[in-house]
């Protein structure tokens, strides 16, 4: 049954008001332009693109600005916002080969072709609060560029035959989650969608429970690159591919032990992570979870959650899983009467009951 | 061997779509479009592309996302140009479509080529070479410690 309940419009007007009135602040203080977050917050920039599952840093900007940053309601006005654009098409695959690299490192080799490249990283900072707000240093440049490309670290597994070797075979088109729903069991091309627009916190989780011991994959971190892809696409009016303009991509190449199974002799086995901008953390949780997913695959005992397809993927989404969460806030008035007034019966039968039991107590031992 | 003429097309409308906005837009003015010769077939309308990225960077192809991309079509006399731009920025998709049908006038070529997309192609290339050599300052030069004799 369905009761219409009337009357919260005004206070709801008031509310809107109210939020407004509390995301602004003090009037007196300027607001945040567009550029100020997109060059001063720009990881939280990346982060909403990522999980919003859409690369546009000024939308993700205005986005954050408007949540009063809250980047999970960030991410949900930016997939709202999605669904008000046309598709136009899909773009040729990106060449992460190709990258402009601002930073590259490896974990497994030390001197790797092209050298390790730190770039602007937190990696190295004390984690001490700066009370003055940062100094700006003179700009650092060297006197010789990169070079133009970097060779992957781990094409020097390839060529002794020590990791899996990976090409495209027949080059299938993938299924898009945008398109169709996620069904099980999915593909590792579907997974990995799933895994890109995924909620960091709840990959970081998964991923972190594969490191202390459900589902172990000793992992290493072949390689994470940061840095400038071009985006290129056919349209059909051209006939012939064009550059649209670049985007950051951060990518992660895990090497994981294996000691083959399924046919499959022993070797370095790979997970992979690719994320819009700068986003390492993400990067790296995804490519873990990404190798973990494969366990079937592989012939690995399956038993940990992060190794449950349906309950990773069906679990990964901020925008589904921060619905679902919150839906229990509103009116459910009526669900709750009739609870209300099942357990009142229940526990009117049971007081009946005890009493009924008491009487008959009392008849046997008279 | 010449190169088939698409290629070069190709490659301008590449420098075209990965120019700065407002540098394209200053390039541009010495060529504004007479208005009763242009015609706008398709006005500057902003869609989605999906990214796609490949399994390991060179395996299965997965979708990783989309991005915003801005497209525009032009006729200017006889001539047709279009452009893709990514992001959402109207008038960069409308300069650019301007400047694609333009350069495939051969009285207008080399003019354009010599104002518009020599100085873009060396802008471009100066920003990836500041970017590139800021990177390559934070390189780690490692070195051994050699112990014992």
């Amino acid at each position: 049954m369905y009761v219409a309940v009337k009357g919260g419009e005004q206070a709801i007007t008031r509310s809107l008001q109210l939020l407004a009135e509390a995301r602004r602040g003090d009037l007196a203080t300027p607001e945040l332009t567009l550029d100020q977050i997109r060059q001063q917050l720009r990881l939280g920039v990346a982060r909403v693109m990522q999980e919003g599952s859409l690369y546009d840093e000024e939308l993700a900007a205005m986005a954050i600005r408007q949540a009063a940053g809250d980047m999970l309601e960030a991410i949900f006005l930016l997939r709202a916002y999605r669904t008000t654009l046309r598709r136009f098409g899909y773009t040729q695959p990106l060449d992460t080969n190709a990258m402009r690299v601002h930073r590259r490192v490896s974990g497994t080799f030390k001197d790797v072709p092209g050298g390790q490249v730190l770039g602007p990283t937190y990696d190295y900072t004390q984690r001490l609060l700066e009370f003055e707000s940062a100094a700006t240093s003179e700009p650092v440049e060297a006197a010789e560029p990169l070079p133009d490309a970097m060779p992957r670290v781990l094409d020097l597994l390839d060529a002794e035959a020590l990791i899996e070797r990976i090409d495209a075979g027949t080059d299938p088109e993938p299924a898009d989650l945008t398109r169709e729903p996620l069904m099980f069991p999915a593909d590792r091309a579907t997974r990995l969608q799933n895994l890109a627009r995924g909620d960091e916190g709840f990959l970081l989780g998964m991923a972190y429970s594969t490191q202390r011991g459900y589902a172990e994959t000793h992992p290493f971190a072949g390689e994470i690159r940061m840095g400038e892809v071009d985006v290129l696409i056919c349209p059909e009016e051209l006939g012939f591919t064009i550059e649209i303009g670049s985007i950051t991509l951060t990518e992660c190449q895990m090497i994981n032990q294996f000691h083959g199974g399924n046919g499959l002799p022993p070797q370095f086995t790979r997970g992979y992570g690719l994320c819009m901008g700068e986003g390492e953390r993400k990067a790296m949780s995804m490519a873990l979870v990404d190798r973990t997913l494969r366990c079937d695959e592989l012939g690995e005992p399956s038993y940990a959650p992060a190794q449950n397809h349906e309950f990773v993927l069906s679990h990964s989404d901020s925008v589904e899983a921060s619905g679902f969460v919150q839906h229990l806030k509103l009116p459910h008035y009526v669900d709750f009467q009739a609870e209300l007034s099942l357990l009142r019966t229940l526990s009117a039968q049971h007081a009946q009951r005890a009493r009924d039991e008491e009487v008959t107590t009392q008849e046997t031992s008279s | 061997m010449d190169t088939p003429p698409h290629l070069a097309r190709a490659q301008w409308m590449s420098l075209l779509a990965q120019a700065e906005p407002a540098e394209l837009a200053q390039a541009m003015e010495a060529f504004a479009p007479p208005a009763d010769a242009t015609t706008w077939l398709r006005p500057p309308q902003t869609g989605l592309y999906m990214l796609r990225g490949r399994i390991g960077g060179t395996g299965p192809q997965f979708n990783l996302g989309e991005v915003s991309v801005t497209r525009c079509s032009v006729q200017i006399g006889e001539r047709i140009g279009h452009a893709w731009v990514r992001g959402s920025n109207a008038r960069h998709a409308e300069l650019a479509a301007c400047a694609d049908a333009l350069m495939q006038d051969a009285d207008q070529h080399p003019h354009l080529h010599a104002q518009v997309l020599e100085p873009l192609r060396q802008s471009l290339h100066g920003r990836r070479a500041t970017a590139s050599r800021k990177a390559a300052a934070s390189k780690v030069e490692f070195f051994t410690v050699v112990r014992g004799e």
